[in-house]
């Protein structure tokens, strides 16, 4: 680790000064991604904020149609939150199957959603529900909001507020772990509000999140684990590693997303 | 059987500090005015070396000095050396390329160290490091083991076609014939995928001198001190055995990779004296990664000859082993006597030929890891015996059982005198345990849930408290392997027992305590044992190869032995009786046929006041010592039956039942010995599912950390049902054959022939991830629609 300097504001606003302020400053989250890197010295920022004191990123609620989660709430308060388990269960599930129990206790959603690891699992929730990120300055869809592998719209100095993500009638959401590091090998999200059906991968794109268009067709007319029997995913555009190369990760699509719907319609 | 002694499951004494954080390893020592090191290592797999700059490196804050390969040449600080010698079977030694500490106009692998930086911090260190610059003629690489003999690259100009010897062992033109003669013959390609040993405390090492006495101390995480001792003053020059102390403290975990004297430990002790200050160095995981020395990498040709009923007639065996970048301390014996003598497994098995060719490559040096060259050996075995039986159309237990070694002793055709055992009884209580008889039912269930059921038998030998010393030195050791205790009673009658074993994890200090105690009819908290500093113990040759029940309680049982002896002296003039007239029994010393009694702790007493004898006539004190050395191997032996289901759907293989019975001999603590098995078998499982260590064509370790290296988990492991069968050991005193690498031995093969058994094919390597799982299962799901 190279020296930093350290900052703890109290509000997101305190926050987003320091990060105009000071030279090659970077958000602390949670830090799961962030502090082994700096161990390792493959990064090096000048400066630290940690969100960790930011009261008012923080907490859960319902809000009419919408479950909006503060960007430092961590995966475990998702996890055991009566209010994401009463409205979004498989997004409770999603949270709980996160990492480790020590990851659980110090990730958290915005940390997450502003690294956009390709192989995180809750950029397949937002996309999937059609969530909207909301920062500091505005309010960005899920769909543009992720844009690459370890890239988002969001721009210099804009923090992440909150996520709000509409209540789905059904949604399910099951994974393949990395047999090492137990990320998401292949996540896949499913989510049905109203008629609409969507279906979001991670952990298998070479551009990273990514939805499955045949699947949410084929779901449409009829919301079935059943009805994906027949679709292979394409090896095109899926990545490969020593873990599983593209072919046996787009079988794994499938198969996860047959286990999503299962989830979703009670069947698991 | 007393509740501390020989045979209670007694609670680990040393536990109660290793889990409230009391214990102390070597990061835990720091002594006064320590600096730090940090080792710049290669990033390339091979390189010249042409300049090492370190002028602006060697002016950053807190700089106290920066070597390289040069200073240790200037100060005539000698290579590290491989303990045991090898010959090609055109009668030539081994071809020992160099091995210095810090490397010397060549990198030979990525983590080979460059320089080493010695500074106030670790943090200024890893600064000045990264300040140092290296000009590096980056050569092509080496990394593959089947091939590296017909390299183009070379990784020592010592040893032609990167080979370090062409070892057999057996009778070829016996083996031959058998061969010839055979109705059968199974033949399979084998690999034995190389692993990283990763005990959970890395390796650590301080170096300490005093101006004043010229002497050295380091402190180190190593499983034998004194073997460290010798090499480092012996071999490398470092200091005189008398003026160099070796401590190894608590140790978190070997697993044979801190066996070893590595560059690090060398450097600091060697650097301490040139700075003038402590020099600690403390692995990170990385580096462990690295430059521990890493565990099997074979590749081999194995075939089994049998007549026409299926008696086992001959096996030939061909073998590479990769043996990385240099020779690592006991490197060259684990493919060779480590591996071949054990091919003949539970088997009478007539006539046995194997061949070994040892290759160097761009890869981090290959040594002893948890059952060495006996996992290898147990799975070409284990393997070849399962397909033969598949292939022959019979029960592999019925095949296994037909072929047993059934009188003892037993002398195969590779070296090894088997001296007791009772295979078809642990594989019939093996059979019970996972009741074989409910298989068939098992499978057909899973088939309906659209699984694959297996199940696969694994009847395995080992050779422990490899011995006599006599042979081993005729086979090329260049040590002796005996074990050496002092028991000293203290006048209250407490003891210390002193032993050259090394506990890093097995117990010794309760297992050790108990058979003292035991013994003495002394109770448990009244003996220390104490271990792993060459200035405290007279001498050792540490713990690995399961010696340390076998070989270093033999050591204790005969000083133990001879406290007792000079007991009854004492006891003879305290109780005014002949010394013919004295017994030992229960803690007291008796006059035979009548009630004059004197207790163990009042003997020690009047040992040392010596009011009741002349100095003379009896020497006052009880501290006595003793070298044990065995007259043969022990051979513990067992079967392991692991059942499993594949999900072909996702290539998951979920280990549903094991069973293991093991015949230990004499055990000493039922449950420090399950527990061993457990982390045995963890290991064993983990080398059949999960974990392997892969260089690319770069020499890059693709697998440097545990996000790509996959360790095993308690959620990847059953509950394990554990037994046990007895047979003494006839060699040494207790009976013991040991039990530390037992599982790592039984568990690859037994995975691998239920997943074949669950695949109907033979098509999977080790380590049989998801994804290789799955693409074997589409292949039987594809068989199986056209049947």
């Amino acid at each position: 680790m190279y020296a930093f300097t350290y900052h703890r504001p109290a509000t997101a606003r305190q926050a987003a000064s320091l990060l105009a302020k000071k030279e090659d400053a970077k958000l602390l989250a949670g830090g799961h991604t962030l502090l082994p890197t700096m161990k390792q010295r493959l990064a090096s920022p000048g400066a630290l904020v940690d969100l960790s004191s930011c009261a008012d990123l923080k907490g859960i609620a319902r809000k009419g149609r919408n479950l909006v989660i503060g960007a430092m709430t961590t995966h475990a308060e998702v996890a055991a939150s009566p209010e994401v388990q009463e409205a979004i269960p498989a997004l409770a599930y999603l949270a709980s199957h996160i990492g480790d129990p020590h990851v659980r206790h110090r990730g958290t959603i915005g940390g997450s959603v502003a690294n956009n690891d390709p192989a995180a699992d809750y950029p397949a929730a937002l996309l999937a529900l059609g969530a909207t990120v909301v920062t500091n300055k505005r309010k960005l869809p899920a769909e543009e909001f992720f844009s690459g592998l370890y890239e988002t719209a969001l721009d210099e100095g804009e923090i992440i507020v909150k996520v709000s993500f509409p209540v789905a009638s059904k949604a399910g959401y099951a994974k393949f772990r990395n047999p090492a590091s137990r990320y998401a090998l292949v996540g896949v999200f499913v989510a049905k509000r109203g008629s609409e059906i969507a279906v979001a991968v991670t952990g298998a794109g070479e551009g990273g999140v990514f939805r499955w268009p045949e699947a949410e067709a084929a779901l449409k007319a009829r919301f079935a684990g059943k009805s994906l029997d027949s679709l292979k995913h394409t090896a095109k555009g899926i990545n490969g590693d020593i873990h599983a190369d593209a072919e046996y990760r787009a079988h794994l699509i499938g198969v996860m997303a047959r286990q999503a719907v299962a989830q979703a319609t009670g069947k698991a | 059987m007393s509740a501390t002694g020989i045979g209670a499951p007694v609670r680990r004494k040393e536990d109660h500090r290793f889990i409230t954080g009391q214990g102390r390893y070597t990061d835990d020592i720091n002594r006064p005015d320590q600096a730090h090191a940090y080792f710049l290592r290669s990033p390339h797999a091979h390189a010249t070396l042409k300049k090492i700059d370190t002028k602006a490196a060697a002016a950053m804050p807190g700089v106290l000095g920066i070597f390289t390969g040069d200073d240790l040449a200037a100060d005539k600080v000698g290579g590290l050396i491989c303990g045991w010698m090898i010959h090609s079977k055109d009668g030539s030694p081994m071809k020992a390329g160099p091995h210095p500490a810090l490397a010397q106009g060549k990198v030979r692998y990525v983590g080979d160290h460059v320089a080493v930086v010695v500074a106030e911090t670790l943090a200024q260190a890893r600064d000045a490091a990264e300040a140092i610059v290296v000009d590096y003629g980056v050569l092509p690489a080496v990394t593959d083991t089947a091939s590296a003999a017909k390299s183009k690259t070379q990784v020592h100009a010592e040893a032609p076609d990167n080979t370090v010897f062409n070892w057999h062992l057996g009778d070829k033109g016996a083996t031959d014939a058998a061969f010839k003669a055979a109705k059968h013959v199974t033949k399979l390609d084998i690999v034995n995928n190389r692993l990283v040993p990763n005990p959970m405390e890395p390796r650590a090492a301080v170096g300490d001198y005093d101006q004043g006495e010229g002497a050295f101390t380091l402190y180190t995480t190593s499983q034998n001190p004194h073997v460290a001792r010798l090499v480092l003053s012996a071999f490398i020059g470092i200091a005189p055995e008398n003026k160099l102390r070796v401590i190894a403290p608590d140790v978190g975990g070997g697993f044979g990779s801190k066996i070893f004297i590595y560059a690090e430990e060398t450097v600091c002790v060697w650097v301490a004296k040139k700075v003038g200050r402590p020099v600690k160095w403390t692995s990170d995981r990385t580096e462990a990664f690295l430059s521990d020395a890493h565990g099997r990498d074979h590749v081999t040709h194995a075939e089994l000859a049998m007549d026409g009923e299926g008696k086992m007639l001959a096996m030939r065996v061909k073998t590479t082993a990769n043996l990385g970048a240099y020779l690592s301390t006991f490197s060259s014996s684990v493919p060779t006597y480590l591996y071949a003598p054990l091919l003949s497994g539970q088997y009478d098995i007539p006539a046995i030929y194997c061949e070994v060719d040892a290759v160097y490559t761009n890869t981090a040096p290959v040594d002893a890891y948890r059952g060495a060259g006996r996992p290898e050996a147990t799975f070409v075995v284990e393997r070849l015996v399962e397909v033969a039986a598949r292939e022959l159309g019979k029960d592999p237990a019925k095949f296994r059982t037909q072929n047993f070694v059934r009188k003892f002793p037993h002398q195969t055709p590779v070296i090894m005198m088997y001296d007791t055992g009772n295979y078809s009884a642990s594989l019939k209580k093996a059979l019970e345990t996972i009741d074989y008889k409910g298989f068939p039912k098992r499978r057909r269930d899973s088939a309906r849930n659209g699984k694959l059921r297996g199940i696969g038998f694994s009847a395995y030998i080992e050779a422990c408290g490899i011995a006599p010393s006599a042979a081993v030195g005729s086979l090329g050791a260049g040590v002796g392997l005996w074990e050496s205790a002092e028991v000293r009673v203290n006048p209250i009658g407490t003891i210390e027992v002193l032993t050259g074993s090394h506990s890093h994890g097995q117990g010794h200090e309760t297992t050790f305590a108990q058979l003292v105690s035991d013994r003495l009819g002394v109770p448990l908290e009244n003996v220390s044992i104490v271990h792993g500093d060459t200035d405290k113990v007279q001498m050792g040759m540490g713990t690995y190869g399961s010696r340390s029940g076998a070989v270093g309680m033999s050591a204790i049982v005969k000083a133990l032995d001879k406290v007792i002896a000079k007991g009854k002296k004492v006891a003879a003039y305290v109780l005014e009786a002949d010394e013919a007239d004295i017994d030992f029994k229960d803690g007291n010393f008796t006059v035979k046929g009548t009630d004059r009694k004197l207790d163990f702790g009042s003997c020690a007493l009047q040992a040392y006041v010596a009011h009741k004898f002349n100095g003379q006539d009896l020497e006052p004190g009880l501290k006595e010592g003793a070298f044990y050395d065995p007259t043969n191997f022990t051979f513990p032996a067992g079967v392991h039956i692991c059942e499993l289901e594949i999900d072909p759907d996702t290539g998951v293989t979920r280990i549903e039942r094991w069973a293991a019975v093991d015949d230990f001999g004499n055990v000493i603590n039922p449950m420090i010995v399950e527990g061993q098995v457990h982390g045995g078998i963890a290991q064993g499982v983990g080398q059949a599912l999960l974990e392997g260590a892969r260089y690319n064509a770069d020499g890059q370790l693709v697998t440097a950390s545990f996000m790509d290296y996959c360790m095993p988990r308690a959620d990847d492991l059953p509950s394990f049902e554990v037994g046990m069968t007895v047979t003494p050991c006839p060699s040494n005193p207790l009976g013991i054959k040991g039990c530390g690498e037992a599982g790592a031995i039984a568990a690859p093969p037994a995975v691998i022939n239920a997943i074949t058994d669950a695949l109907g094919h033979e098509d999977i390597a080790m380590p049989a991830t998801p994804q290789a799982v799955w693409r074997a299962a589409q292949k039987t799901l594809s068989r199986m629609a056209a049947e």
